[in-house]
């Protein structure tokens, strides 16, 4: 029973709070040979592996250290490209570090924007009249649910598919949002949420949940 | 338990096939249209799960449900896509979607050569056969009757 992580979007559409809960760390690091059993391609200010998964390592995975140093972009830290290292046989053999890559705070306001038009064609390619946004989306390694609120904030619950009362978790985080963000009177509304007691006693409530379900909370 | 439509998309966002059973809401568009704010939709999903998504996703999204519908989702390894919108408590859709392809899909689109891949699906047999499928299912039970 693990949940993922909380988010709020605003009626805009802009991602107003985020808290990452337990995001398991995917990490692995393998000895190599030369020439390299894995392709590896340059996107987006990372190296990323685009084929050849095995041990652990998988397509999309990142590279974060060569030999212990980690890699910054396409660099080195003493500023040696990576790429030329790993053309050069005399580097090998070679200890390589890869992990799942973590999304930046860009890439969750990003994200959280993108939620928004998913929501609204959801409803308007409905074949039932009046119909709500999704409220489910599942996939394979994780349920997201989601709570929009007669204000159209919309509360974000990614957790594990087996993860129960999240429902009754979505309404909690309301209730908490009313008390300690609306009544907080330095908070401006559809403005990004930094209330201290929001933050603990929302912490509180998702391990309340893992650990003995929604029940009591 | 009622089945809503069904779409099925080829693997560059063609629809090739589309067939409605029950179906109160007309969105307001045309078919045309509606197809490719479909697909979108479902790209858009597709790259969405697989950045929000905490361990490495192996078959990536399934479905979703508001709160009228469901829309379950089958892609295959060549990118075919299937797409059924039905009630809130069907369950085990995607057998039905992945019946479809082995038994409809590959024996009467595949397995004929008249049929052009990549294009909307013209045959008659096909659109019986899919038709039979559905309603000999148990999840299909129109509101109607």
């Amino acid at each position: 029973m693990v949940i993922y992580g909380v988010y709020i979007v605003s009626k805009s559409g802009g991602l107003i709070f985020n808290h990452d809960h337990n995001v398991p760390r995917i990490e692995n690091e393998r000895t190599f040979n030369f020439p390299l059993d894995i392709k590896l391609n340059y996107e987006n200010k990372k190296i990323v592996v685009s084929f050849g998964q095995k041990d652990g390592i998988n397509v999309g995975h990142v590279l974060t250290a060569v030999n212990g140093s980690p890699v910054i972009g396409r660099e080195l830290e003493n500023g040696k490209d990576v790429f030329e290292l790993l053309e050069q046989p005399e580097n090998f053999p070679m200890s390589l570090k890869f992990s799942r890559a973590r999304m930046t705070t860009n890439e969750k306001i990003f994200l959280a924007s993108m939620f928004y038009p998913l929501f609204a064609i959801a409803s308007q390619l409905s074949p039932e009249p009046r119909c709500s946004g999704i409220e489910i989306l599942e996939a394979d390694t994780f349920r997201l649910h989601c709570y929009q609120t007669l204000t159209g904030i919309k509360f974000i619950v990614v957790a594990e598919p087996t993860q129960s009362g999240i429902e009754i978790l979505l309404k909690r985080v309301y209730e908490l949002y009313a008390d300690y963000a609306l009544k907080n009177p330095f908070y401006s509304l559809e403005m990004p949420i930094r209330c201290e007691l929001f933050e603990t006693n929302l912490q509180s409530l998702l391990e309340n949940v893992e650990k003995s379900g929604a029940s009591n909370v | 338990m009622t089945i809503h439509n069904l779409y099925i998309f080829s693997k560059n966002g063609t629809l090739l096939y589309y067939a409605e059973w029950n179906r109160l809401n007309k969105s307001g568009i045309t078919k045309g249209e509606e197809a490719k704010l479909m697909y979108g939709m479902l790209f858009s999903i597709k790259s969405f799960v697989s950045k929000i998504s905490p361990l490495d996703p192996k078959e990536g999204f399934l479905y979703y449900k508001t709160s009228k519908y469901t829309l379950h989702y089958l892609e295959t390894p060549s990118g075919l896509k299937f797409v059924l919108n039905t009630d809130n408590v069907t369950q085990n859709a995607r057998e039905l979607l992945q019946q479809l392809y082995r038994e409809v899909y590959l024996e009467y689109v595949v397995k004929n050569p008249l049929c052009q891949l990549n294009e909307p699906i013209q045959s008659e047999l096909f659109k019986r056969k899919v038709d039979e499928l559905f309603k000999k299912s148990p999840l299909f039970l129109s509101r109607s009757i």
